[in-house]
């Protein structure tokens, strides 16, 4: 958004020239804006929505399975009514329903996820602890798949031969599981080359291959709308006129198709993320890395809700961030839709 | 009268109405949707029935029995009189395979079904009922799309304990909101279209109307979406059983296969590669015809 842009945001209050009626070209613009800040905050609105409902939710899930803190955290031969009572005592499970849930909403709004059955630590501290390598992993493995997406796409869009080739990979590339294209990098890479370790995350070479299965498993459907869209742009009558110009193919396709054709993709980007975070789960699994996934998993195995439902919660909250953020993201892509109305 | 009213808009939707005089010799016809289809589609259709027989009657093609191990035979490379090679208790990989095809195949082709169900019926809700009941099922099924298949497993199995049924119930609820999604819309086109207001005006009733009139609109995009999913839905189960959280070993889920050798990539890279080999091929067939169809379809609505 350009500073101009920015103050018409700002003199959004004062709508003289809309209630005067008059259809100057500047105040369709600014009604256009208008409506798109609304659209925008509609937007947030049904994010904090999705968000209260997830909490829900997992506060039901909670109540659900109310033997499980008995079950975690007393021995059986230690459980006597007294015991439990005063565990229940403890972890305010013998008070109202409605005021656990209160309660429990309360607590999030101030970051509190919790306490771990198993651990006996905070949950925001155990995921906390383990946020680091999970996401240097997952914005390695975006990265690589966007780059691997631009080049495949602008390169194969258009030319049928090469299109059809890349098609294909793409059809291979998302129907492997990534865990067996992780096990098949490591066999070729790290058993016989032994160009990269074969477990952990320490430092950049222990990142090589997990990045790049995990990638590779979210490459093939970006890949794919990235093509269609710099295909169907590249037909455009502007197109034409940017050739006329004497701009090279390679400028058209970098400057002005991949620009047309990245707006599908933002869209994508919330599915992208759910992708990677489901990936992530696996690829640290298959290359021995600490991380979320691992806490997850292990909280999962050791019937560890507050956990487990503590590590979805906080996926919950990266959906919707990236949701909203992919909205604001299409109008610095696309100026058009900055003046269009949008309802 | 309803037969006429259902039957307009549907027509575009079914192949051209025959006319009986110009109809061709069904198998000339069968021919020449054949030569269409290519070469792809045929050899995917062909192993996907390979893969059915092998699901249905798997001593056919098993030399052995999934456990039935041989220590002095472990670790055997792939080879002629092997085949795929052995595991590290001496059990045949490619018997293994075959015995293996059916969980994840199964657990795949199950959480597809119960997605596809609750879609439909939650799709169909949210496209009849007014306003606010459109808006409380698309919010709440936008709380299950904000999560990724697997994680939402994990949460199922913190809950109820881990297993298949888990499994199963975790995939098909993951894949509820693409099959609401496509039906509510067609559902909402269909409610405002001429035909279904006649039929309010002929005073039909509202359980009809919408058995008889609504649901197949609403539903033509289903089966296709639903090979579509299948794929991902055996993906998936193989990941979760990868993960720990489906069939565990010793039996011969493909992606509990994997784990179990995972252990032993350095000297038998054979027990891991060949199971997951077997979950490319299938997933890649499904796919190639899921798209084929789903070509088809595009291709029939905008002639």
């Amino acid at each position: 958004m350009t500073v101009t842009e920015i103050g018409r945001v700002s003199s959004l209050v004062d709508t003289e020239a809309e209630r005067a009626g008059t259809t100057s070209p500047a105040s369709e613009q600014r009604v256009g804006l208008r409506t798109t800040l609304f659209a925008v905050l509609r937007r947030l609105a049904g994010g904090v929505v999705v968000l209260w409902l997830t909490v829900t939710a997992a506060f039901v899930a909670l109540q659900l399975a109310p033997g499980s803190v008995v079950d975690a955290l007393l021995p059986v031969e230690q459980r006597t009514p007294e015991a439990v009572a005063a565990l229940l005592t403890e972890w305010g499970l013998d008070r109202p329903v409605w005021e656990q849930y209160l309660d429990y909403l309360l607590r999030l709004t101030h970051g509190d996820l919790g306490t771990s059955y198993v651990l006996h630590r905070p949950v925001s501290e155990v995921i906390g602890t383990q946020l680091g390598p999970t996401v240097q992993l997952a914005l390695t493995g975006l990265l690589v798949a966007l780059v691997l997406a631009v080049l495949l796409s602008t390169v194969t869009a258009g030319r049928p031969r090469a299109s059809r080739i890349a098609s294909g990979v793409e059809l291979a590339v998302v129907s492997i599981p990534e865990f067996w294209l992780g096990i098949v990098l490591l066999v070729v890479f790290s058993f016989r080359l032994g160009w990269f370790p074969v477990a952990g995350a320490n430092g950049l070479q222990s990142l090589v291959l997990p990045a790049l299965t995990l990638g590779l498993g979210v490459v093939g459907l970006v890949s794919q709308v990235l093509r269609e869209g710099v295909e169907r742009s590249l037909e455009q009558p502007w197109a034409l006129s940017v050739r006329a110009r004497g701009s090279s193919e390679t400028a058209l396709r970098l400057r002005h198709s991949l620009r047309h054709a990245a707006l599908p993709v933002t869209t994508l980007l919330a599915w992208l993320i759910g992708g990677l975070f489901g990936g992530v789960i696996v690829v640290e699994q298959v290359f021995g890395r600490p991380g979320i996934g691992v806490v997850a998993l292990q909280a999962a195995q050791g019937r560890d809700l507050p956990v487990v439902l503590g590590v979805a919660l906080f996926s919950a909250v990266v959906y919707v961030a990236v949701n909203t953020l992919v909205d604001l993201l299409a109008l610095v892509i696309d100026p058009r839709l900055r003046t269009e109305a949008r309802g | 009268m309803s037969t006429i009213l259902s039957r307009g808009p549907v027509a575009p939707l079914l192949d051209d109405a025959p006319t009986p005089d110009g109809r061709r010799p069904l198998l000339v016809r069968w021919g020449h949707r054949l030569a269409d289809v290519g070469w792809s589609v045929m050899v995917a259709s062909v192993l996907l029935l390979v893969v059915v027989l092998v699901v249905a009657l798997p001593d056919l093609f098993a030399t052995s029995g999934p456990l039935d191990s041989d220590p002095l035979r472990a670790f055997q490379p792939p080879g002629p009189g092997g085949l795929l090679g052995t595991d590290q208790l001496g059990r045949d990989v490619w018997s293994r395979i075959v015995h293996g095809a059916r969980f994840s195949i199964l657990i795949g082709a199950a959480a597809t079904g119960i997605g596809a169900v609750a879609g439909v019926l939650l799709g169909l809700l949210a496209g009849l009922s007014g306003r606010i009941g459109d808006e409380v099922v698309t919010r709440g099924l936008d709380v299950f799309a904000a999560f990724p298949g697997i994680l939402l497993a994990i949460v199922l199995v913190a809950v109820v304990g881990p297993g298949i049924p888990t499994v199963i119930v975790a995939l098909g609820i993951a894949a509820v909101p693409r099959y609401a999604r496509i039906v509510r819309a067609g559902t909402l086109v269909v409610r405002r279209s001429g035909f279904v207001e006649q039929s309010v005006t002929f005073g039909l009733r509202r359980i009809t109307l919408v058995l008889r009139h609504v649901l197949p609109h609403a539903v033509v995009n289903v089966p296709i979406l639903a090979t579509i999913g299948l794929g991902t839905a055996i993906l998936a189960a193989s990941s979760l059983s990868f993960i720990g959280l489906g069939p565990r070993p010793p039996s011969p889920e493909w992606g509990a296969m994997l784990a179990d050798g995972r252990n032993y990539l350095s000297n038998a890279w054979w027990i891991s590669v060949y199971p997951g080999l077997a979950i490319v091929l299938v997933v890649v067939a499904v796919s190639v015809v899921g798209r084929h169809l789903q070509r088809r379809l595009e291709h029939r609505e905008q002639p």
